[in-house]
């Protein structure tokens, strides 16, 4: 299948290795523009290897990953200097946040900007306001991220990761650190974000976050996405023995 | 105090039996070295145990090349003399030329005689013998200098050598003042004539005794006939114990009257006129003149300039060899953490050597080994030294304060496109000198206080000063609570610096 104009992420057949253990077994997932995709799985299905992959921070062996008009080819993760282009198409927000611990809640979200595009600090600094300020946090913007709650430093780094406005975000287990009222605010997060025509994909093992809150779900089982479809359906009526598996695991990792 | 008393009470004790067998053998019989074990009439007493630095070498004490263990020179024979004339057993024990004033005071031994020279603080101080040989300080030249350094005037802006702590360095710091000469300080008397023949120094004064002794061994320089000043060499006993110089003096005389004391310094190859001279002046004057030393008092106004002076060159040349160690350590820490592997083990073995050989070893290969490659200036060789020491060391703190920084971090920095180079900069760097500031105050700290080795190598800073000052006046006391208070001065405000960095950081 060829991707469509409004596939943002295009993988195909992608192996990818920790060590000697295969982890991805030849992984095929598309996430459109404005969609909410939900990569999911019990501990250990490659979830996390999936997103490192697609964000350049791990090689694969085989396949193809392809992220707008950017394409990764098998082998060693190339030079930084030859990933500029991945870099503005893809966005990450890290499980445990991984804030600049020296940079305050604004400098954390200017960084790129600055340093990466070339902007003057004040150009940087109002978007960089702009974003915090749609994501809640403006008031914080000031803070160092050991003096922001889990959410607030949750909200700060999907602002960073957007600060380079890439069409994919990718969110690694975003819920795990939250409340039922913030996993609702989180959800209503990535539904705005995805209206914005952006593409979303997290990898998550939290059924009723992805039951109430994304357009779609896609299960990962050893290496290989084995069932997917609009959440409520894969969720509701399960076809999968991964699927049933995922269901009856306890929620909580 | 009351050892003291108890110690005079002995040797009070001492005198009487003393003078009691002076009466029966005439002063004693002159004695190669240590004296015969076991010798019958003195296995009762207790030993004389008497300090002298075999460093110092012949012909005052050097260890005798065919029996290491057993000491010789003419200070060894005249320590017999003594032992012989007091009945008792002569036993060496080696000490720093520098510290044979205050170890005899603090009782380590009962005299010290390493041609300790005759000078009125330490007169004021420790109870001292009459003199026992007359000596010249002596200017040393290129042969090619006899014409134009006669004296110490002709040596304007010139680099003179000496021994620290010594009247010569003294009449160099005189002639600093007066004509300009640059006094160069030396631990050691073998290395001043090295560097004068590899064209270090202009010129070394020392006594004639080591001139004479270092134109035999090295040669390829001369020895001016001109006369800068003339000293004399005395034992030294503790202020408490004046009753064993008074003693001694006495065995001193006898041994200058009978021509003893001429056969050893005969044997020696050091007996000239002016001994003789000397022994006239000394028996023609009542025994007691010489035992009274003038009271020295105002000794820390004239020593503090100079020991100011010596803790601003130990600020220098910490600032600077703590800015080359910081420079330097970096790049050694980025050549470890994202050097090729080649280059990873070159630093490694770098660090290790650095960190595995005494700093003391480093400097002197510095200075003195690779003298005959590059002829480095001592401060210059001093920086570079203590720098390149602890560089090695700062490059460990660097390193693992870059390894501390979690791998999220650097994968969320490559995830907003952001070069290496910038990782390093904007993300790493910055939180790993965060970590790395504490322990980098601490060892500079360190360094403030390693800076005192660089005296091996003829930079007089605060410790070198302080030990010229000890052993002019014969007492660590004041010198050393002054230089105590100076290092603190500099110290302190870097520790609580640390101090305070670590709390304020370690709350994140």
């Amino acid at each position: 299948m060829e991707p469509g104009v409004n596939t943002v992420l295009h993988m195909r057949a992608v192996h990818a290795e920790r060590g000697k253990q295969q982890v991805l077994s030849g992984m095929d997932l598309d996430v459109q523009a404005g969609e909410v995709c939900a990569l999911m799985g019990v501990s250990g299905a490659g979830k996390s290897t999936a997103l490192r992959a697609i964000a350049a921070l791990q090689p694969f062996s085989r396949g193809s990953i392809t992220v707008g008009a950017c394409a990764l080819r098998p082998g060693p993760v190339p030079a930084e200097s030859r990933l500029r282009a991945l870099r503005s198409q893809v966005g990450m927000v890290f499980q445990a946040h991984a804030l600049f611990e020296h940079l305050t809640a604004l400098e954390n979200v200017m960084l790129s900007p600055v340093h990466v595009l070339g902007w003057p600090r004040a150009r940087a600094e109002s978007v960089a306001r702009e974003l915090l300020d749609s994501l809640g946090v403006a008031s914080r913007a000031d803070a160092l991220p050991r003096q922001l709650s889990g959410g607030e430093a949750q909200r700060v780094a999907i602002a960073r990761a957007l600060a380079l406005d890439p069409p994919l975000l990718l969110l690694d287990e975003p819920t795990s650190a939250l409340d039922p009222a913030r996993r609702s605010a989180l959800g209503d997060t990535v539904r705005s974000l995805a209206r914005s025509g952006r593409a979303l994909l997290l990898a998550t093992h939290d059924v009723e976050f992805a039951e109430a809150h994304v357009d779609r779900v896609a299960v990962l089982s050893r290496g290989m996405v084995v069932e997917q479809g609009p959440a409520t359906d894969v969720l509701r009526s399960p076809r999968h023995a991964a699927t049933r598996a995922l269901l009856t695991a306890p929620v909580s990792e | 105090m009351r050892a003291g008393r108890e110690a005079e009470r002995r040797w009070r004790g001492a005198t009487i039996v003393l003078v009691a067998l002076l009466v029966a053998c005439g002063g004693g019989a002159p004695s190669t070295t240590d004296g015969p074990p076991g010798a019958a009439r003195s296995s009762s007493r207790s030993p004389l145990r008497w300090g002298g630095d075999a460093e110092g070498g012949a012909p005052f004490v050097e260890a005798d090349p065919q029996h290491p263990d057993s000491m010789r020179g003419f200070d060894v024979e005249i320590a017999g003399l003594l032992a012989r004339g007091l009945g008792r057993e002569p036993r060496f024990m080696q000490v720093a030329y520098a510290s044979i004033a205050p170890s005899v005071e603090r009782g380590d031994f009962d005299v010290g005689l390493s041609g300790v020279e005759d000078r009125p603080e330490l007169r004021a101080r420790h109870a001292l013998s009459l003199p026992y040989y007359e000596f010249r300080e002596v200017l040393a030249v290129r042969p090619g200098d006899t014409a134009r350094y006669r004296s110490l005037d002709d040596l304007t802006g010139r680099r003179v050598g000496t021994l620290g702590a010594t009247l010569a360095y003294e009449l160099l710091l005189d002639a600093q003042q007066r004509a300009g000469v640059v006094p160069v300080s030396y631990d050691d008397d073998v290395h001043p004539y090295s560097d004068l023949t590899a064209g270090r120094l202009d010129a070394v004064l020392l006594d004639h005794v080591i001139a004479e002794r270092s134109l035999r061994r090295i040669g390829g320089f001369v020895i001016q006939p001109h006369v800068v000043a003339t000293g004399h060499y005395v034992a030294v006993f503790a202020r408490a114990d004046s009753a064993l110089r008074d003693s001694a003096d006495v065995i001193l005389r006898e041994s200058m009257r009978d021509g003893t004391l001429e056969g050893i310094f005969r044997r020696w190859n050091v007996w000239d006129t002016s001994q003789a001279s000397l022994a006239q002046r000394v028996l023609s004057q009542p025994a007691p003149s010489w035992a009274t030393g003038e009271d020295a008092t105002g000794g820390v106004a004239r020593y503090l300039p100079a020991l100011l002076k010596a803790a601003l060159i130990t600020l220098v040349l910490s600032v600077l060899a703590m800015a080359s160690a910081v420079a330097l350590g970096a790049l050694v820490a980025a050549g470890r953490v994202y050097g090729p592997a080649p280059l990873r083990v070159l630093l490694t073995v770098y660090v290790e050597v650095m960190r595995g050989t005494p700093v003391l070893l480093q400097l002197f290969v510095i200075y003195y080994g690779l003298s005959g490659v590059v002829r480095l200036p001592a401060f210059l060789a001093a920086v570079i030294g203590l720098g390149l020491n602890y560089a090695a060391y700062e490059s460990e703190i660097y390193r693992s304060a870059l390894l501390a920084i979690s791998r999220s971090q650097l994968e969320a920095a490559h995830t907003l496109g952001l070069s290496e180079w910038q990782i390093l900069r904007l993300v790493r760097g910055p939180q790993a000198l965060r970590l790395a500031l504490a322990p980098m105050t601490n060892d500079f700290v360190a360094l403030l206080k390693d800076s005192s080795l660089v005296s091996v190598i003829t930079v007089v800073e605060l410790t070198k000063q302080t030990a010229i000052y000890a052993t002019n006046i014969g007492s660590w006391a004041v010198p050393g609570m002054i230089c105590a208070a100076l290092y603190l001065v500099l110290s302190l405000p870097l520790s609580r610096l640390a101090g305070v960095l670590e709390a304020k950081w370690s709350q994140a």
